[in-house]
């Protein structure tokens, strides 16, 4: 990896000035660094020359016994920069990138007119301009290896990772026919029309070939997955075109891949043959298929890992990271697709492992992914900028401009001739617009300057001309294409995307939709998308989720995964926010459960649904304890090296479920206990006495706000607080509340007689006065003969 | 017998052709479906449907069979359900997984989205009363999860719960305690699809789109909606 930095001359600085405060600041830090340490560089190596020679001397005449030895100060400070420069300056290009990025968010104007890509390009060009002027030779930043191998993995596996599946696989047909046959369209549409254009007279162009055109033709022809994302990610398109045109540019790789290998196989010879084409056809389904195969594979070994991870989660992250690099690289090796390789990756692991590791390995993978992956395209662009001041050029007007005009053309020619097409099959059309914003979102990056910068000097003379031409295409779909699509956006009126949350009625109308659907093309007896659809989740759910999935999860249908995970965000929330005391709803709303909780219901279903009633609340309360009591047992936590402090509400799913059973025993438990027509008749009226006799027991529980109870919990109760037994949790928290429950609970213990085994007393004891204690409905539970009295229905207990 | 009896279903098939908006194609495609689920008889009886072993699997099997014998998707406009359906019902109810046509009017597409929805709308509603009450959420979401064995019943009501509690959140803001909320009527269907999450209706309405092209097989496709 070549990467260096230049001595900074302090009059480029200059030029600098007015780009801004900040700008200026963070480069004169970057100069100060680079200066001092660079002039101090050369000076030193010598210095240490001369020391270490000293050390031998020293040694030889130490062993002599000395005579005219000069004692030399021994060196308190010494420089080697040399011993760290790669490091050193590989540290500061990714310095400047993310403190340019840093910069432009902080001039808040800026960003809303140009996009990122082009300040970064320009950037760059600035910053090779002033390597330029230091008289030093500009470092060949963007090359191939290091862009391949390093700088573009992480964007295309931050891509894959967080593929939207549904849309895309919706979309697979569209973003196919463009990806496929739209790049291949313009590959030779560019490629053979140059090739016409180079023959006429006067452009000085006639030593070039038709293979090496159509070669050009496919470098320059395929839409770049960097610069649709950069530019994408900032006008908020709607989801459908998003993916079509992202789709479009990650699966066109392995088009672009056969056929630079192809012709430039070929450019050689110089004869193509039928059987050539055949091969092409034949190696574009081996890379493509293969790229996939390979990523799968990876995916799969990824999420097979995953499930052995739980003990420790520390390295969990790194190995969604490695395996899909792995792939990537073993892609690579046999000159597969490796962008397809890491999308089949990123998106095969994905489910598995996001239902193996813990909530907090999850953020790591998210944001180190979106780190990685936004640093990267930083650089990019910015490399972008400093080779083009580094390359040789070759300018020929002709060969650009005819470029320029030809990609324009041939895109628009391209998609408007393919929706025309695909339009038959669609069952929602591609409108004018969209298409135009398809043709027009066809931006090309550094993907086609690498393959460029690839290309042999001896076999391809005109290889700095091509790569002119390349950047030239570059710049002006990035700068004009990507600057004025987001006003165009806002002129046509394209529909924005919605950042809508994914709501619980969408999942299940989702789900019922599919299952719908299925059902019916099953009675029309026609085996169509859904079927195969059905048979593979079923498959998926009855081997694979059971071979890559730790624990019971697998069993989880994807509508409880999805309830689950809504229900925790949202406690986490409550917890961020500083509640505990508000409602825990699994839902943000301001109506509560009552609100649609049946009233007056007949008495066989009032019977049924009155201890729901119960258990709903009984949830929420549960909620409040478990976020409180969790909150004391962290504080207990020691610091290891090699575990992570506990999130009060996460220890890995395994703790929760566990918990979760035994909820569940106890409420079995308790509702056993709860149906057990154990309520004497007179038993209401007793109640109502007990309350009026005292009243200050239950303002205790009373109501925060909207006749929701709440429970103060003590948390510097002394209890110890490493219970982590539920059931502990919950009889301490009724042996706390002294106050109350234990007179209630021994009161009721004598009014009802219960009919306990005395081995289990203890626990439906604690259950019961624990449900005494805190719910409202649930003492009504225990007290009512049943659903009828109405009067008594809502909030029987508050005055 | 051929010439004759031919050119009166060709007559007939024409006329459902017009009324369902099916092609003739399509017509004779699902025709010979029907008869073979029928067992050639004139009508079909959910002990046809229900032997479909590729429905065994379908959570929402019986809720599929219902609908077909369900008054309201025959566009009937009485509630109930008949016993037998014969060909043209059976046509009525699968015309509402058709796509829609490439040119009709704006006013016409949204008549047709409102069918489509009404359709669901139906299927929830179980008792036909207008609205679906939190208990009919319930059992539909139970429907859904009941593949899922004793984890999918437990969660289930509290997916429902939390599902009712949106819609009622959505639909009608803020809500006094002592307020109650029915159920979801249809208005409120159209509302939550329309307003709160757009992309989930382009998405169900893709999907449901999606679905009706597939009925008949996709090389026909192409000669039929140029």
């Amino acid at each position: 990896m070549s990467v260096r930095v230049a001595l900074h001359s302090p009059r480029g600085s200059r030029s600098f000035l007015e780009r801004g405060l900040l700008l200026l600041v963070m480069l004169i830090f970057l100069e100060g660094t680079v200066l001092t340490l660079g002039a101090a560089s050369s000076p030193d190596i010598s210095a240490q020359d001369n020391t270490g020679g000293g050390d031998d001397q020293r040694g030889i005449e130490g062993r002599h016994g000395h005579a005219n030895y000069t004692k030399k100060a021994f060196p308190v400070l010494s420089l080697d920069y040399r011993h760290i420069h790669v490091p050193f300056e590989i540290s500061l290009w990714v310095l400047l990138a993310s403190l340019m990025k840093l910069g432009f968010h902080l001039i808040p104007r800026l960003s809303s007119i140009v996009p990122e890509s082009c300040l970064l390009i320009v950037v760059g060009l600035l910053v090779g301009g002033l390597i330029k002027l230091a008289g030093e030779e500009v470092p060949p930043v963007l090359d191939s290896n290091l862009f391949f191998l390093c700088l573009l993995p992480p964007i295309i596996l931050d891509a894959g990772y967080f593929l939207p599946i549904r849309p895309f696989m919706e979309n697979i047909g569209t973003i196919l026919m463009f990806a496929v046959v739209g790049t291949l369209w313009n590959a030779f549409f560019v490629g053979g029309l140059l090739y016409a254009v180079c023959q006429i007279e006067g452009t000085y162009l006639s030593q070039v070939e038709l293979l090496p055109c159509l070669l050009f033709g496919s470098i320059i022809s395929a839409v770049d997955p960097v610069a649709v994302l950069a530019v994408f990610e900032e006008i908020h398109i709607n989801e459908l075109l998003h993916i079509l045109v992202f789709g479009e540019s990650l699966l066109n790789d392995a088009v672009t891949v056969v056929l630079y290998h192809l012709f430039e196989e070929y450019s050689d010879a110089g004869e193509v043959t039928p059987m050539d084409v055949v091969l092409g056809v034949i190696c574009f389904l081996i890379v493509s298929l293969g790229g996939i195969a390979v990523g799968t594979i990876y995916g799969i070994l990824a999420a097979f890992t995953s499930r052995f991870t739980s003990h420790t989660r520390v390295i969990e992250p790194l190995f969604v990271f490695v395996y899909s690099y792995m792939a990537y690289l073993s892609a690579e090796m046999f000159h597969l697709s490796g962008i397809m390789a890491l999308i089949a990756c990123g998106a095969v692991m994905r489910p598995y492992v996001e239902a193996n590791i813990s909530h907090k390995s999850h953020t790591t993978v998210k944001y180190f992914l979106k780190m990685w992956s936004s640093v990267s395209e930083t650089l990019i662009f910015i490399f972008l900028g400093v080779a083009t001041v580094a390359g040789p050029h070759a300018w020929n007007w002709t060969f650009v401009s005819v470029t320029v005009i030809l990609c324009l053309v041939s895109r628009v020619i391209g998609v408007v001739g393919l929706t025309f097409i695909i339009n038959k099959f669609r069952i929602v059309k591609l409108t004018t617009k969209d298409q135009f914003i398809v043709a027009y979102g066809g931006l090309r990056g550094a993907i086609a300057f690498s393959l460029g910068y690839l290309l042999d000097k001896d076999l391809f003379p005109m290889r700095t001309m091509f790569l002119t031409a390349i950047i030239t295409e570059i710049f002006f779909t990035v700068f004009v294409q990507g600057m004025t699509i987001k006003p165009l956006v806002d002129l046509l009126a394209v529909k924005k995307k919605q950042e809508a949350k994914r709501s619980i009625n969408e999942e299940i109308h989702t789900q019922f939709l599919d299952h719908l659907l299925t059902g019916i093309e099953d009675i029309c007896g026609h085996y169509g998308h859904h079927h195969w659809k059905d048979k593979l989740n079923r498959f998926n759910k009855k081997y694979i989720k059971k071979c890559l999935i730790a624990g019971e999860r697998y069993k989880e249908p994807q509508l409880i995964a999805f309830y689950h995970k809504m229900e925790f965000k949202q406690a986490i929330e409550l917890v961020e926010s500083g509640g505990g005391v508000k409602l825990p709803s699994a839902m943000p709303s301001q109506v509560s459960m009552q609100n649609i909780q049946p009233k007056k219901l007949p008495p066989a279903v009032a019977e049924r649904a009155l201890p729901q009633f119960t258990k709903g609340r009984e949830e929420e309360i549960r909620k409040i304890l478990r976020s409180n009591l969790q909150k004391t047992r962290q504080r207990l936590r020691s610091y290891n090296r090699h575990t992570l402090v506990a999130d009060p509400f996460e220890d890995g799913w395994n703790d929760f479920i566990l918990k979760k059973q035994r909820m569940i025993e106890l409420e079995k438990k308790m509702s056993n206990y709860l149906t057990v027509p154990a309520a004497p008749p007179d038993s209401p009226t007793m109640c109502r006495a007990r309350l009026a006799s005292d009243p200050n027991a239950f303002y205790n529980i009373k109501a925060s706000s909207d006749g929701v109870p709440t429970i103060q919990v003590d948390l510097a109760s002394p209890q110890s607080p490493d219970s982590v037994n539920m059931l502990n949790e919950f009889s301490k928290r009724g042996a706390t509340d002294q106050g109350l429950g234990q007179r209630e609970g021994a009161d009721r213990d004598e009014d009802q007689g219960l009919m306990m085994k005395p081995s289990s007393a203890g626990i439906e004891e604690k259950g019961e006065e624990g449900g005494g204690n805190k719910n409202p409905g649930l003492m009504r539970c225990l007290s009512d003969p049943g659903p009828s009295n109405e009067d008594e229905e809502d909030e029987p207990f508050l005055p | 017998m051929g010439a004759s009896q031919s050119a009166r279903t060709e007559h007939e098939f024409q006329d459902l052709a017009d009324r369902t908006g099916f092609s003739l194609e399509q017509i004779g495609n699902l025709n010979k479906r029907f008869r073979q689920l029928s067992k050639n008889e004139e009508t079909l009886s959910r002990q046809d449907l229900a032997s479909i072993s590729a429905l065994d699997n379908n959570p929402l099997r019986a809720q599929i069979i219902n609908a077909f014998f369900d008054k309201r998707n025959l566009r009937q406009n009485e509630a109930g359900t008949v016993q037998v359906i014969g060909f043209e019902e059976f046509l009525m109810v699968m015309s509402h997984f058709r796509p829609a046509a490439m040119h009709i009017t704006e006013e016409e597409r949204e008549k047709l989205r409102r069918e489509k929805l009404r359709f669901l709308f139906n299927m929830h509603d179980t008792d036909s009363d207008g609205t679906i009450t939190l208990e009919e959420y319930r059992r539909a979401v139970e429907e859904l999860l009941s593949k899922a064995g004793t984890i999918g019943q437990e969660t289930a009501k509290a997916i429902a719960d939390a599902a009712m509690l949106e819609v009622a959140s959505t639909t009608r803001g803020k809500m006094e305690p002592d307020e109650f909320y029915e159920g979801i009527t249809f208005e409120n269907f159209l509302q939550k699809l329309q307003n709160e999450s757009e992309r989930a209706t382009n998405l169900e309405r893709r999907e449901t789109e999606r679905r009706k092209r597939r009925i008949r097989p996709w090389p026909l496709a192409i000669l039929m909606d140029s």
